[in-house]
């Protein structure tokens, strides 16, 4: 429960940075925030209390296997999930970059030239 | 029958690889190959559509496992049923106009190939999400959608593109993010990712509320992000008239709706099942993006931003008619979603030939357009009849269908809502033909000339197509769009549509 309350407490930390924060760079770094805390997450669901690394060998048995180890889906989702992660942040650096180039500022308030 | 499926997920994926290939080789040749793998796509989707087939298969199958009842496949199920395939085809014909027109719209210069990269790379995304028949799955071709589109979007690297560029992308990972975490606690309520799976343990009653709940409630606003519904609107008036035009068309045409309304449908019909409270709080973010939409539309002078800000509006009686839980509803908005594909395109794409003509996106500076580039000129109007509702294209049918559906459901309040908002669209659509069509031709536009066919035809053929399928209606596309529907929702008497679903999933597993 405590590790959920943490999680959860990342996942607010990580929705202030993006949200609150003027500063392009302090929005990224709450974005990667809010992403490994969804790993997290993800992770905290499929773990089993005093249960094993998930592999399985050829020759086991898959009954056996089910009872002695984590889940081990969730896990190959996180995979997929940090690689996705890691896409959307270099876009962002990358425009973060462009636009520090353009406007000679990362506070998004100064460059606001959109009508919104 | 299934076997085919990852053909439309594989096709534009390979294309925008080789693409990138070719970048230093053959920069030429890249916009070809986007051309050739959208008609590819079209070609596939029409054969589909012509048999009427569904079917499932699993991709990367690595065969089965486990003996008798237990028995499952591993794999990445691909479901392709009458609700994904009348989307397929949506995105085939705006994708196979959006790359013909962007032949010529984009001048010839070096991050072009890049361009055609990104371009396939948002098609596979839309094509993978319409045809995931898990929610993991889904989320991962929604997010490959997304990042394609968020570079698309920056693409003419100015600093308004990339400013909108990055707002879009903050709000589009809030949203991933949302959908991800609605995911993880459906998987751990349950146990299961797979779309049938899930809805069977639901509909079984076994899942705790609480955690269906907080799920559901993410995924609105997650999807509801995706689909630019009203509160969670403010990326896209920014973010969609920042592409190029051949993006706008593709972001508004069919982003919106593969990536908003069609996994909400799907998600909400399917997995977790329609109840009050969700068709409550769809009918309110349906009326307010409806009149949200046309009012803030009605104060831009910018072209691509007054469709931006329709883009919103239409959406709303989309959400509205499916918010009814009825076959009835769910049909019209669906067809009114694909209607809103065709024209908005075909606006979009106007738009742009519209800023080549006259350089400028502004209203205020346009005018007469008519005499000099007369082919644009009628794309751009048979596009704003069919926003407006005018009979007989199909704009009114669907529109008339809402209507229809609202009334019978006894929603007349909402109706109301909706007619009003309908004729306010009319009121802005008769505005922009006035400013930029007709009227004085200012002297600065005397040497104006025609854009290329390249770039007018496509706009015509989307145009002809909302004229076509609102004359056909009766005969033929009420066939396709009731497919869609059924797929979705029982008719009376028929099992309902989670079952079916399920059943095209299990009943391809060998027992």
């Amino acid at each position: 429960m405590t590790f959920y309350c943490l999680i959860f407490a990342l996942l607010a930390v990580g929705l202030y940075g993006l949200l609150a924060k003027r500063n392009m760079l302090k929005k990224i770094l709450g974005l990667v925030i809010l992403d490994n805390a969804v790993n997290l997450l993800l992770i905290a669901v499929g773990y089993r209390s005093g249960k094993g690394a998930p592999i399985l060998l050829p020759g086991d048995d898959p009954a056996a296997f089910a009872r002695s180890s984590v889940d081990p889906l969730p896990q190959a989702l996180v995979l997929t999930s940090i690689v996705i992660g890691l896409g959307v942040t270099m876009i962002l650096v990358a425009m973060a970059l462009r636009l520090h180039q353009r406007y000679g500022t990362l506070d998004v308030d100064r460059m606001d030239r959109l009508k919104g | 029958m299934g076997t085919f499926l990852p053909f439309f997920v594989a096709l534009p994926l390979l294309a925008g690889f080789v693409c990138l290939l070719l970048k230093r080789a053959a920069p030429r040749a890249t916009p070809w190959i986007s051309v050739g793998s959208m008609v590819g796509l079209l070609v596939a989707c029409v054969l589909a559509t012509a048999w009427g087939s569904s079917g499932v298969t699993f991709a990367g199958d690595w065969g089965v496992r486990g003996a008798g009842a237990g028995a499952f496949v591993v794999g990445i199920a691909l479901v392709l049923d009458g609700f994904s395939r009348l989307f397929l085809l949506l995105v085939a014909v705006v994708g196979t106009a959006s790359a013909v027109y962007a032949l010529r719209y984009l001048a010839p210069e070096e991050g072009r190939p890049l361009f055609h990269v990104l371009f396939n790379l948002l098609v596979a995304g839309m094509n993978g999400a319409l045809l995931a028949g898990d929610l993991f799955n889904l989320y991962v071709f929604v997010e490959v959608a997304s990042i394609a589109s968020y570079g698309l979007v920056a693409y003419q690297t100015g600093g308004e593109e990339v400013e909108a560029a990055f707002k879009y992308l903050v709000v589009g990972t809030l949203a991933s993010t949302a959908i991800l975490i609605g995911i993880t606690v459906l998987y751990a309520a349950t146990g299961y990712l797979n779309m049938a799976d899930l809805s069977a343990a639901i509909a079984g009653g076994g899942v705790p509320r609480m955690p269906l709940l907080f799920a559901s409630g993410l995924f609105v606003l997650g999807f509801g992000m995706k689909a630019a519904a009203m509160p969670f609107h403010a990326w896209l008036p920014d973010a969609h008239p920042s592409a190029p035009a051949p993006i706008s068309a593709m972001l508004s045409g069919l982003l919106i709706k593969t990536l908003g309304i069609y996994a909400l449908v799907r998600v909400f019909y399917v997995v977790v099942g329609m109840d009050e409270n969700l068709r409550m709080v769809l009918t309110v973010l349906g009326c307010l993006s409806m009149w949200g939409g046309v009012l803030l539309a009605q104060a831009q002078d910018d072209v691509k931003r007054i469709l931006a800000f329709h883009s919103v509006s239409q959406m709303g009686y989309v959400l509205v008619a499916l918010a009814l839980n009825s076959w009835l509803g769910v049909a019209a908005g669906l067809f009114h979603a694909v209607n809103h594909g065709l024209f908005k395109s075909a606006l979009f794409l106007s738009a742009g030939s519209l800023e080549r003509v006259t350089g400028t996106r502004r209203l205020s500076e346009m005018g007469g357009v008519f005499r000099k580039a007369p082919a644009t000129s009628a794309g751009l109007v048979g596009a704003c009849l069919s926003i407006s509702g005018i009979p007989p294209f199909n704009g009114f049918w669907s529109k008339l269908l809402i209507l229809i559906a609202l009334v019978t459901a006894g929603q007349t309040f909402v109706a109301v809502l909706a007619a009003g908002a309908a004729l306010m669209t009319l009121v802005t659509f008769v505005k922009v033909q006035r400013k930029a069509i007709f009227g004085a031709l200012p002297a600065r536009l005397e040497g104006a000339h025609e854009v290329p066919a390249s770039m007018y035809l496509p706009a015509l053929a989307l145009a002809a197509l909302c004229l076509l399928s609102g004359l056909l209606w009766p005969v033929g596309v009420d066939g396709i769009v009731g497919a869609a529907a059924s797929a979705v929702l029982a008719r009376e008497g028929a099992p309902p549509a989670a079952t079916v679903y399920m059943e095209r999933i299990h009943g391809e597993v060998p027992r």
